[in-house]
C-alpha cells in the first residue's frame, strides 16, 4: 500500500486503471462535459508543471476560491503533486477573513474562479505579502486586468507543456518523492471565537479516514457525487477530492449555485450529503407543491404519506409490519414515493447523509419514509470529517451514528466527547497552543462537544461542551439543546437560548422569511421588510404558539419562559454566525446584552440598536423598539 | 475612419409637436455612447429612427456608410442593429430560452417544412443558434431561468433577458432604452457590468439613453445631450458634466429667471 500513500499517487492509479472512466463533470452551456481520469490526469499534470515553471515549490501553500468547477479541484491536486499544500477558502468570507487566512496560510498562488473573485483578490493584493501569482478559470471580463502576475488557467497549463518538454519526467519524479505524511490541506475553521484556526490535515489523514469510511458504507467506482458543498469545507475536500480519487467514482460539478435542485434533478446522483437545511427545503417545496396539487393528487400524496410514515416508525420500533400496510407501501412506491424522489433528484440515492447540525425528527422521518437512505453522519474538520455514521439499518433522528472501525471514542468528564484515530489532523498552523489544547498527549482528540454513548452504542451529541452551564437552581442547561428543538418549528430559522446562571430559560428567535411570510401572505397580512414581518402582533402570537409546542418537549426547568423576535437574520457577515451557521455564542450574548437585561430584568420592551455590515465591510446601524414576550402568562390572556 | 453609425441633421414631428430638431450624431466602431435629456427631450425618438420605428421627416441616418433612412425595422435588423425597449417588450409566456431563440431568427434560414420535419440542416442550424443562446444565457448568468416563463420574473431579470435576446441577434450596434430603468443599486451595477462586457467581450457599439447619471458617466466614452429636441452638448463625460448648457438643461435657470419663465 506504500506505493498509493498520497493523493496524486491515486491519480496516476486511476489514470492507469481506470482510463476513459468519468471522473468529474461539470455542467456548461446547459450540457454536462465530462473528463475522464485520463483528462482529469492530463490536466492536473499540465497545470501543476505550469505552476512548477512559476517556480511553485514542495511546502508551497495554495488557496482556491469560487464555486465547485473542476479546474478548482484540479488545481487543489495539482499542488499536491508538486508536494504542497491547498488551501481553500469560503468565498462567502468577508475580506478581512481572506486577508487573514492567505496570509496566515503563507499562500503563495491563489486560483479564483472568475472576476468576482479576482476583484476580491485585487482589493487584498497589498496586504499579501507571500501572494505571488493569482490564476483564474473563467477570462470572462478579464481583458483589462494585465499584471505579469495574474494569469488564466490555460495560460498556466500552456506554460506548463512548454515545462514539459524540456523537463521530461518532472511530474512523476515530484509525485514520487511525495510521503504520507506531507500536509495534503490546511482547512480553516470558521471557530466561534476568535480569529479561524487552519486544521493541518495530511495524506495519511486523509486516507486512512477514507478506509474508515469505506468500511462503514458502501461506495462504488460508478457512483456519481454532486459537488455542491463550499469547497473550503473539509467535507467537500474529502468527498470531492479524496473519496473520488480512492475510489474512483465521478463527481458532478452543477452549473451554478442556483441551478443546484435542477442539476440534482437530472444527475441523480447515487451518493448525497447535505446539511439539514437543504433536506428541509426540499421538504417544504414537496408540501408546497403537494397543497398545489388538485384534490384528488393532494388525497392519494396525503393517504400514502401517512402510511409511509407509520410504517417508518414501525420500523425503526423494530416491529413487524402489517400485511396491509405493506400492500399500501408497495402501491405507494408506485404512485407516490417513486415519483417524488424522482422530482427531487433523489431516485437514484443508494445513501444519503446528513450532519453538521441536527435535522428535525420530521424532516428525517419524511425521507426515510419514502424511501430515501437518510442518515446522520459525525465529523469535523480535525477528525477529516469522519468520525461516526449510522448505518443503514439503524438510522434514526436522534443519533450521531456509531463510531467507524478504526475510530476510538470516549466520554470524558463533564461529557467531553473525544476521538482517536490515524485520521485526527496534525494541529492548527502556527499554532501550537490551540494544537496541544485540543490533542493530549495520549492522542485523543477533544471534540468540544459534550455528548454521550448510548445502549446501542450510538453517539449521541447534546451540545458544545464550553455552553453546557446550569441555570441558578443547578439544573444543567444545554442551549444548543433548547435551540434545536426550537428551529425544528418550520417558521424559525435561528433560535439563540439563554439560562446559564439565570432562573429560567429565554430565546431569542430569528424568524424564516420565507415559511412566516407566506403564512403572513395566506392571512392577508401585509408586510414590507423582515423588521416589519418579525414584529407583527400575529406573528409573535404565531411564534408563541411554535414555543409552547416546543415547551412540551422540554423538561419543566427547561422550558422557554420569554423570547422577542429579532429585527434581522443572525448573518456570519455580522460576526454572529460561522459561515456553517453556527451561532458565535459569546459574541451574540455580549452584543445583545439590552436583550438578556430585558429578559430578566422583567421588562417589556428593549431598545435594539443593530450594526450590520454588508459584504464590502461598509457598516449600517438600524434602531427600533422590539417587544418582549412571556410564552405563558400570555396564554392566560388569549 | 467614418463612424459606424451617421446620424444627420434629423428632424421628426409628431403633429405640431417638433421631437427632434436638426440631430447629428456620429458614432465610431466599439464606442459605447450614452443620449440623455430631461423626460420629452427625444431621446427615444432617435433611438427609434436609428433602428427603423420612425423614419425622420429630414436628415439622414448611415449605417456603415450604407444609407438606412428609409429601411423598414426588419431590415435595420437584419444589418446589425439590436434594441432593448424602455417598456420591456418580452412575450410573457414564452420561456427564456424561447425569447432568445427567438432573437436568433434574423439568422435562422430553414423554412417552415425543414424546420417542421427537424432534419439535417434544419437540425444543425438549430444546434448551432442554441449554442450561441447558450452563450449568451452563461454571458447573463441566468442558467437557472432558461425554463421559466419570461413574464414570472423579477423586473430586473426581465431586462436582464431582454438584453439576451438582442445580443442573440450578434449585433453590430445594440441600442439599449433606458436599460436600468426602475432597477435597484444592486441591479444597476450589474446590468453597467454586463454592458461593459458586451462591449468589450464583442467589440459591440452600443448607444443606450439613461438617467442614471452615475452610470453614465462611468460607462461612456462620449455623451450626448438632448434638450426640447435639439443637441446642445456632446462630449466625454468630463466634458459634459462641465457644461454650462446641460447644467442649466438640468437644474433650470436661477430662480429669479424661473420665475419669469413662468410668467412668460
Amino acid at each position: 500500500m506504500a506505493e498509493l500513500a498520497t493523493l496524486p499517487r491515486l491519480l496516476l492509479r486511476n489514470a492507469r486503471e481506470l482510463r476513459t472512466r468519468a471522473a468529474i463533470r461539470e455542467k456548461d452551456r446547459g450540457i454536462w462535459q465530462s473528463y475522464s481520469w485520463e483528462d482529469y490526469h492530463a490536466q492536473v499534470r499540465d497545470f501543476a508543471l505550469g505552476l512548477a515553471a512559476l517556480g511553485f515549490k514542495r511546502g508551497d501553500r495554495l488557496s482556491v476560491i469560487g464555486d465547485n468547477r473542476p479546474r478548482l479541484y484540479w488545481a487543489q491536486v495539482a499542488a499536491q503533486c508538486l508536494g504542497g499544500v491547498s488551501v481553500p477558502v469560503y468565498q462567502d468570507s468577508i475580506a478581512k477573513e481572506l486577508a487573514f487566512v492567505w496570509n496566515h496560510a503563507d499562500v503563495s498562488v491563489i486560483v479564483a474562479e472568475d472576476q468576482e473573485q479576482i476583484d476580491k483578490v485585487l482589493g487584498l493584493r497589498e496586504q499579501l505579502s507571500t501572494l505571488r501569482y493569482v490564476i483564474y478559470d473563467d477570462p470572462r471580463g478579464m481583458l483589462h486586468y494585465k499584471h505579469d502576475w495574474l494569469k488564466s488557467f490555460a495560460d498556466v497549463q500552456a506554460l506548463g507543456r512548454e515545462f514539459g518538454k524540456t523537463h521530461g519526467g518532472y511530474f512523476d519524479a515530484a509525485i514520487e518523492q511525495g510521503k504520507a505524511d506531507d500536509l495534503a490541506f490546511v482547512c480553516y475553521t470558521s471557530g466561534t471565537t476568535g480569529n479561524p484556526k487552519g486544521a493541518m490535515i495530511t495524506h495519511a489523514n486523509a486516507l486512512e479516514t477514507a478506509k474508515m469510511a469505506m468500511s462503514a458504507e458502501e461506495f462504488r467506482v460508478d457512483d456519481d457525487y454532486l459537488a455542491y458543498l463550499p469547497m473550503a469545507w473539509v467535507g467537500d475536500a474529502f468527498y470531492t477530492l479524496v473519496m473520488s480519487l480512492v475510489v474512483g467514482f465521478a463527481c458532478n460539478c452543477p452549473e451554478s449555485p442556483e441551478t443546484v435542485q435542477r442539476d440534482l434533478r437530472e444527475l441523480g446522483p447515487t451518493l448525497i450529503l447535505a446539511p439539514p437545511r437543504i433536506w428541509e427545503n426540499m421538504l417544504t417545496a414537496v408540501q408546497v407543491k403537494g397543497a398545489d396539487a388538485p384534490p384528488l393528487k393532494r388525497w392519494v400524496f396525503d393517504r400514502f404519506r401517512g402510511a409511509a410514515e407509520r410504517a417508518e416508525i414501525l420500523r425503526s420500533e423494530g416491529k413487524p409490519i402489517p400485511l396491509g400496510l405493506r400492500l399500501a407501501i408497495a402501491l405507494g412506491e408506485f404512485f407516490v414515493y417513486g415519483p417524488v424522489r424522482d422530482q427531487l433528484g433523489l431516485r437514484r440515492a443508494r445513501w444519503a447523509l446528513t450532519g453538521g447540525a441536527p435535522l428535525g425528527p420530521d424532516t428525517f422521518r419524511f425521507f426515510r419514509s419514502i424511501g430515501v437512505n437518510l442518515k446522520q453522519v459525525y465529523g469535523s474538520t480535525e477528525t477529516t470529517g469522519l468520525v461516526s455514521l449510522q448505518p443503514s439499518r439503524e438510522a434514526n433522528p436522534t443519533t450521531a451514528g456509531r463510531p467507524c472501525p478504526g475510530i476510538e471514542v470516549k466520554i470524558a468528564d463533564r461529557g467531553e466527547v473525544l476521538v482517536r484515530s490515524a485520521g485526527v489532523f496534525r494541529g492548527y498552523l502556527k499554532n501550537e497552543e490551540a494544537t496541544r489544547e485540543v490533542i493530549d498527549p495520549q492522542g485523543w482528540f477533544h471534540t468540544g462537544d459534550a455528548g454521550f454513548i448510548d445502549p446501542r452504542g450510538h453517539l449521541v451529541i447534546i451540545d458544545r461542551a464550553k455552553d453546557v452551564g446550569a441555570l441558578a437552581d443547578g439544573t444543567p442547561f444545554a442551549p444548543q439543546f433548547v435551540e434545536n428543538k426550537l428551529k425544528f418549528s418550520p417558521f424559525i430559522r435561528e433560535a439563540v437560548a439563554f439560562g446559564d446562571q439565570k432562573p429560567f430559560v429565554t430565546a431569542m428567535i430569528a424568524i424564516d422569511m420565507s415559511t412566516v411570510g407566506n403564512w403572513a401572505e395566506r392571512r392577508s397580512l401585509a408586510y414590507t421588510s423582515y423588521m416589519d414581518l418579525s414584529q407583527k402582533p400575529e406573528v409573535r402570537a404565531l411564534i408563541r404558539e411554535e414555543i409552547r409546542k416546543c415547551n412540551e418537549t422540554l423538561p419543566e426547568a427547561g422550558k422557554v419562559r420569554r423570547f422577542l423576535l429579532l429585527t434581522k437574520d443572525l448573518e456570519a457577515d455580522d460576526a454572529e454566525m460561522t459561515r456553517t451557521r453556527k451561532v458565535r455564542r459569546r459574541y451574540v450574548a455580549e452584543k445583545y446584552t439590552p436583550v438578556t437585561d430585558a429578559f430578566y430584568g422583567g421588562r417589556d420592551e428593549v431598545e435594539l440598536a443593530t450594526t450590520i455590515t454588508y459584504e464590502d465591510g461598509r457598516q449600517a446601524t438600524l434602531q427600533s423598539r422590539v417587544r418582549v414576550e412571556d410564552v405563558e402568562e400570555a396564554a392566560v390572556r388569549g | 475612419m467614418s463612424a459606424l453609425v451617421e446620424i444627420r441633421e434629423v428632424s421628426k414631428a409628431f403633429g405640431g409637436v417638433q421631437a427632434v430638431t436638426r440631430v447629428s450624431l456620429d458614432v465610431t466602431k466599439g464606442e459605447i455612447v450614452s443620449v440623455i435629456g430631461p423626460n420629452g427631450a427625444g431621446k427615444t425618438t432617435v433611438l427609434n429612427m436609428v433602428s427603423g420605428f420612425y423614419h425622420p421627416d429630414t436628415g439622414r441616418i448611415a449605417l456603415e456608410s450604407r444609407d438606412v433612412t428609409d429601411l423598414a425595422p426588419s431590415r435595420i435588423a437584419e444589418l446589425g442593429v439590436a434594441r432593448t425597449f424602455q417598456n420591456i417588450a418580452l412575450f410573457r409566456g414564452m420561456t427564456v430560452l424561447d425569447n432568445l431563440m427567438l432573437g436568433r431568427h434574423v439568422h435562422m434560414k430553414s423554412g417552415v417544412l425543414s424546420s417542421f420535419l427537424y432534419w439535417g440542416l434544419a437540425q444543425k442550424e438549430e444546434v448551432r443558434h442554441r449554442r450561441r443562446v447558450e452563450d449568451i444565457i452563461d454571458f447573463l448568468k441566468i442558467q437557472d431561468l432558461r425554463t421559466r416563463p419570461t413574464g414570472s420574473l423579477a423586473y430586473g431579470l426581465q431586462k436582464r433577458v431582454e438584453l439576451g435576446r438582442a445580443l442573440a441577434l450578434d449585433p453590430k450596434v445594440l441600442l439599449l432604452d433606458e436599460p436600468m430603468g426602475g432597477m435597484n443599486q444592486e441591479e444597476k451595477e450589474d446590468m453597467a457590468r454586463f454592458i461593459l462586457d458586451v462591449n468589450e467581450e464583442w467589440g459591440t457599439t452600443i448607444i443606450l439613453i439613461e438617467h442614471d447619471m452615475g452610470v453614465v458617466m462611468d460607462i461612456s466614452d462620449r455623451v450626448a445631450v438632448l434638450d426640447m429636441g435639439q443637441k446642445i452638448a456632446e462630449g466625454t463625460p468630463d466634458e459634459v458634466r462641465a457644461n454650462p448648457a446641460v447644467i442649466k438643461a438640468y437644474l433650470g435657470e436661477p430662480k429669479a429667471s424661473a420665475k419669469e419663465a413662468r410668467r412668460g
